[in-house]
């Protein structure tokens, strides 16, 4: 009963296409070592050689294999414990996905609604959450961070929470000013004489447009909570002890740097950087990626 | 040195220019084997919906392309020159100053944090190497030129201090700041309103009387090249489809694509009679059907149509169409 | 009976102030402007840039609050209904807008779009959505296939039709329709145009159409306004507005359209300067800045929308005329 006697014609389905070339040029490197160090993480307890939290005192300060004195036993030596590095490393790797991934996300979660609320509704809401976040993002990241910690004391959740209310504060900047561009499109027009509420139209029509931009900050924001929970490890205000976190076992080999035991910082050092680089090149991609004008290129 | 009275002031032929992406794999063919004339104080609309090609060949003739783009093949002659083998220093001294061009958007066009006595002047100083004091002078001629009132004031003036109409009038300055033999327009009244569009219209016109430029007119609308143009150029998916004198071809359009276009557009004496649209939509320039790239949608179309490309047929009048009706109509009527 | 009256309907803007002056202005984008809209008829609105049709537009979809006058929709004034007079309101009165890419949400499938108002405001079961879509489907002539997809694997002409697809689900009396073919391409205009028509001729709709071009507004409309600065400065039959303007403004807005043949000569009334801002407009009657018929009164008064043998004028020039 079609009205109009033309018959249209609808180019091939291209989601198919644009699927298959969107895998065609995934950036392999930090994938990789983003997946080794998950898989560190997920099976540390069948990898690990050795308990990471208890030690041998006589076998204090053993260098790698490769090493005068080195065994196959601890491939990477222990610590001022005699704990093996390499195991602590492994369960290093635990905390610290475990530690990143939850505070990224929560962080993620509670910046995106309340920018969300922001930029939407306007008004008093948002003037009020503006205010916070401006507040909250003139504060020295790293000091606030310590402080929290310092009052609800040391303990990996506590450390998860701190960091989500660190860093919220972006995602919320972010997110507004997503929101106040989209809420003119007209599509949010449309659904308002379509008689929808304000909780639908957020839901539905705003939400899935600002959920890229979120994964994107997320990724990159990866790298950023990573190091300020080695440095709030560092400085002993972060996972505490005997837990294994990259951080920590930075910390507690930095005296032995001096007199030649530096596989206890350079390792983990290593570990941090290649993990924050590689999500900060996968951040990079995304971005590219998910924007639509720099994906034309 | 003018152009020889037997020669066009430019003479495009077979000019292909083409969009290739990174990995190379997705060839756009944008601009593909286009011949076209255009004589002293002459003016040519080149007409053709979004994404036909009209802007990209403007760019060609200019050879101002992005790096993504590529003239492949064809010669423009400009004044006996052909600009297609010149140098980028030689390409320096015509853009500007023999050939100058406008574009759709004035404040695009425009820079911001520098004022428009400034901006109308500088293609003077560049050129002609002029004072500045002087360019001055002449930048407030110009303005008096596209009717700004009071030009003292306004060339002391920012851009964001104008309307849009009047920046489109300042951006008209610059290009005929040099006295260009060619003027190309690109759009240029589509962000105007119609009252302005028409002021800006019979400025252009003025214009071009006095300087005896020769005007390239590209936009999309029927009603300008009915109002502006002698000669008139048709695009569709990179290719000119049918060109010649403006009246002939609304009179009597010779190509289907040309004739369905005059006969879809509202017109404002007939009353609620249904219009008669094209249906369907144009053809991916990066993956063209075989055959005549209009023939999905002609309601002419026959066998030959989907096989084969027609060629330029040239029919009598100065007139040419890529129809391969054009070519039984060509052979009935010598015979 | 019109489906829809307005009467005296106002908006004003406050104006942005600027970083450094105190001041605050006072935009009038409408300014008591009446009309009305017949049952299966369609109203016609054309000015510049500017000049208050998309904000007329949203005050009648609700989008925008007036700031003074009213509007009667089925012969009852809206700020009298009651919430479920409220909701027939907003099932009765739909819009399709100008931007094809703009207006459909990128993320949802188009079934879920078409569907939207449909879901939102009526209790249905999902076999009935689906049905209910690919008959709209159908209606705009697009096939049933395209429900799963989503927008960007469409172009501009097919979002448009989705977006009138949707735009019809709830069966609406009224459609807004804001420049609904200007970002289309030229040969995809007529398909468009000509839809719309029929849909109007086969659901007896009515429309509020809005359109910078004249000969399509002309073509499409039963009644025309045209619109100054707010104001409304005539109204009448369209074809007979078209072909035989009564206001100065109305006569050179008109003379300024492009012909349709070159051999076609028209008088060109060529306007000197361009559109005040409606921040302050003239005194008087908005137009006399520009006016070429301008005489001593037309600074100091403002003539009012007043009948002037088969339509309204507002223009000093008829004061005679009327008495
Ligand atoms: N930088 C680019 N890279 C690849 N393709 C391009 C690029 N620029 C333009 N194209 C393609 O070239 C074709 C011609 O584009 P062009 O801008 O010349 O069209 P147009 O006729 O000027 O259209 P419009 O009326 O919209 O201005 C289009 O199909 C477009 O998609
Ligand atoms: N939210 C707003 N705040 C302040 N001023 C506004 C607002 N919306 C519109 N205006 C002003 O009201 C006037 C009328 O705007 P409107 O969008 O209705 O014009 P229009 O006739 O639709 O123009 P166009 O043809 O360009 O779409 C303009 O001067 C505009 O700047
Ligand atoms: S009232 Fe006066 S100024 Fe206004 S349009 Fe009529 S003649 Fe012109
Ligand atoms: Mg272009
Ligand atoms: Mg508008």
């Amino acid at each position: 009963m079609s009205m109009s006697s033309e018959t249209i014609v609808l180019p091939p389905s291209v989601s198919t296409r644009s699927a298959a070339s969107r895998l065609g040029d995934l950036p392999m490197i930090p994938i990789i070592i983003l997946a080794v160090i998950a898989f560190m993480a997920i099976f540390a307890d069948v990898l690990a050689p050795h308990n990471p939290e208890v030690g041998a005192l006589t076998a204090r300060f053993k260098p790698p294999f490769w090493q005068t004195g080195g065994t196959m036993d601890h491939i990477l030596g222990t610590d001022q414990l005699g704990r093996d590095v390499l195991s602590r490393l492994i369960f290093g790797a635990r905390v610290s996905m475990v530690v990143g991934f939850t505070a990224v996300i929560f962080a993620g979660v509670v910046g995106t609604v309340l920018g969300i609320l922001a930029g939407y509704l306007g008004g008093w809401a948002d003037q009020v959450i503006m205010r916070i976040t401006d507040a909250w993002l003139a504060l020295p990241a790293l000091t606030f961070a310590i402080f929290l910690a310092a009052i609800v004391g040391p303990s990996m959740w506590n450390i998860v929470i701190i960091l989500g209310l660190v860093y919220w504060t972006r995602y919320a900047r972010v997110v507004r000013g997503e929101v106040l561009s989209l809420k003119e499109r007209e599509f949010v027009r449309l659904a308002i004489v379509a008689g929808c509420s304000k909780a639908t139209i957020m839901r539905r029509h705003i939400l899935p447009n600002v959920v890229n931009s979120a994964i994107v900050l997320a990724t990159l924001m990866l790298g950023v909570v990573i190091v300020t929970e080695a440095s709030l490890s560092f400085l002993g205000v972060g996972v505490p002890p005997p837990k294994p976190a990259w951080g920590l076992m930075l910390s507690d080999g930095k005296q032995g740097l001096m007199v030649g035991y530096w596989w206890l910082t350079v390792l983990p050092g290593c570990c941090i950087m290649l993990m924050v680089l590689s999500a900060n090149l996968l951040g990079d991609w995304l971005r590219v990626k998910l924007d639509p004008q720099l994906r034309q290129l | 040195m003018a152009a020889t009275p037997n020669r066009p002031l430019l003479e495009i032929d077979n000019l292909s220019t083409h969009y290739v992406s990174a990995q190379g794999t997705r060839v756009v063919r944008a601009v593909d084997d286009v011949s076209l004339r255009i004589s002293a104080g002459e003016t040519l609309g080149i007409v053709g919906e979004s994404g036909s090609g009209k802007s990209t060949l403007a760019l060609s003739i200019l050879r101002v392309l992005p790096p993504a783009a590529q003239i492949v093949s064809g010669q423009m002659w400009f004044e006996n020159e052909d600009l297609v083998r010149k140098t980028d220093t030689e390409m320096r001294h015509v853009r500007g100053k023999r050939i100058a061009m406008i574009l759709q958007d004035p404040m695009a066009s425009l820079n911001p944090l520098f004022t428009i006595g400034n901006q109308v002047g500088e293609p003077i100083r560049v050129h002609e190497g002029t004072r500045r004091a002087a360019a001055w002078r002449r930048a407030c001629d110009l303005l008096k030129a596209v009717r700004i009132p009071s030009p003292e004031t306004r060339v002391t003036q920012f851009p964001h201090e104008m309307s849009g109409g009047m920046r489109q009038r300042i951006v008209g300055a610059i290009g005929i700041a040099c006295e260009p033999r060619l003027l190309i327009a690109d759009e240029p009244t589509t962000s105007l309103d119609l009252t302005i569009q028409a002021q800006y219209l019979s400025l252009l016109r003025d214009l071009q009387r006095e300087h005896g430029l020769a005007l390239i007119f590209i936009t999309h609308n029927l009603g300008i090249v009915a109002k502006m143009c002698d000669q008139l150029v048709v695009m569709y998916a990179g290719r000119v489809v049918e060109s010649g004198p403006v009246s002939r071809i609304f009179n009597a359009p010779a190509h289907p694509y040309t004739k369905a276009l005059l006969n879809s557009i509202p017109r404002m004496t007939d009353n609620r009679n249904r219009l008669t649209a094209i249906e369907g939509q144009p053809p991916d320039l990066s993956s063209l059907p075989r055959g005549c790239s209009f023939a999905a949608r002609c309601p002419a179309a026959f066998d030959r149509c989907h096989k084969e490309t027609p060629p330029e047929f040239n029919l009598e009048g100065g007139r040419t169409a890529r129809c391969w009706l054009a070519s039984v109509a060509m052979q009935s009527g010598a015979a | 009976m019109p489906v829809l009256e307005a009467a005296g309907l106002t908006k004003h803007f406050q104006a942005r102030r600027g970083l450094f002056s105190g001041s605050r202005g006072v935009v009038r984008a409408v300014d008591d402007i009446s009309f009305s809209i017949e049952s299966g008829r369609t109203l016609g609105v054309v000015g510049e840039s500017g000049c208050g049709k998309t904000t007329t537009a949203k005050l009648v979809l609700g989008l925008e609050e007036p700031t003074g006058g009213s509007i009667r929709f089925e012969g009852r004034d809206l700020q009298e209904l009651d919430p479920a007079g409220r909701r027939h309101y907003r099932k009765s009165v739909q819009a399709v807008f100008q931007d094809p890419f703009a207006s459909l949400s990128p993320r949802m499938r188009i079934s879920d779009i078409i569907a939207e108002p449909l879901v939102t405001n009526e209790t249905v079961t999902s076999g009935e959505v689906r049905r209910r879509v690919l008959e709209l489907l159908d209606l705009v002539g697009l096939p049933e296939r395209s429900a799963d997809l989503f927008p960007h694997e469409f172009s501009g002409g097919q979002r448009q039709r989705i977006a009138i697809a949707r735009a019809l689900a709830l069966s609406p009396k009224l459609v807004v329709l804001d420049e609904p073919v200007s970002a289309l391409d030229v040969s995809i205009r007529a398909q468009i145009l000509n839809l719309l028509r029929d849909l109007q001729d086969r659901l007896g709709l009515s429309y509020l159409f809005i359109a910078h071009d004249l000969a399509a507004v002309a073509h499409m409309s039963h009644t025309i306004v045209v619109m100054y600065l707010g104001k409304i400065v005539e109204v009448g039959d369209a074809q007979t507005l078209a072909r035989a303007p009564k206001h100065p403004y109305t006569a050179a807005l008109f003379s300024a359209a492009l012909p349709s043949h070159p051999d076609e000569r028209r008088e060109e009334i060529l306007l000197a300067g361009e559109v005040p801002s409606p921040l302050n407009p003239p005194s008087g009657c908005r137009f006399h800045p520009r006016c070429p018929q301008v005489m001593p009164v037309c600074g100091q008064q403002e003539p009012a929308l007043a009948q002037v043998g088969d339509r309204f004028v507002a223009c000093h020039l008829y004061d005679q005329a009327r008495h």
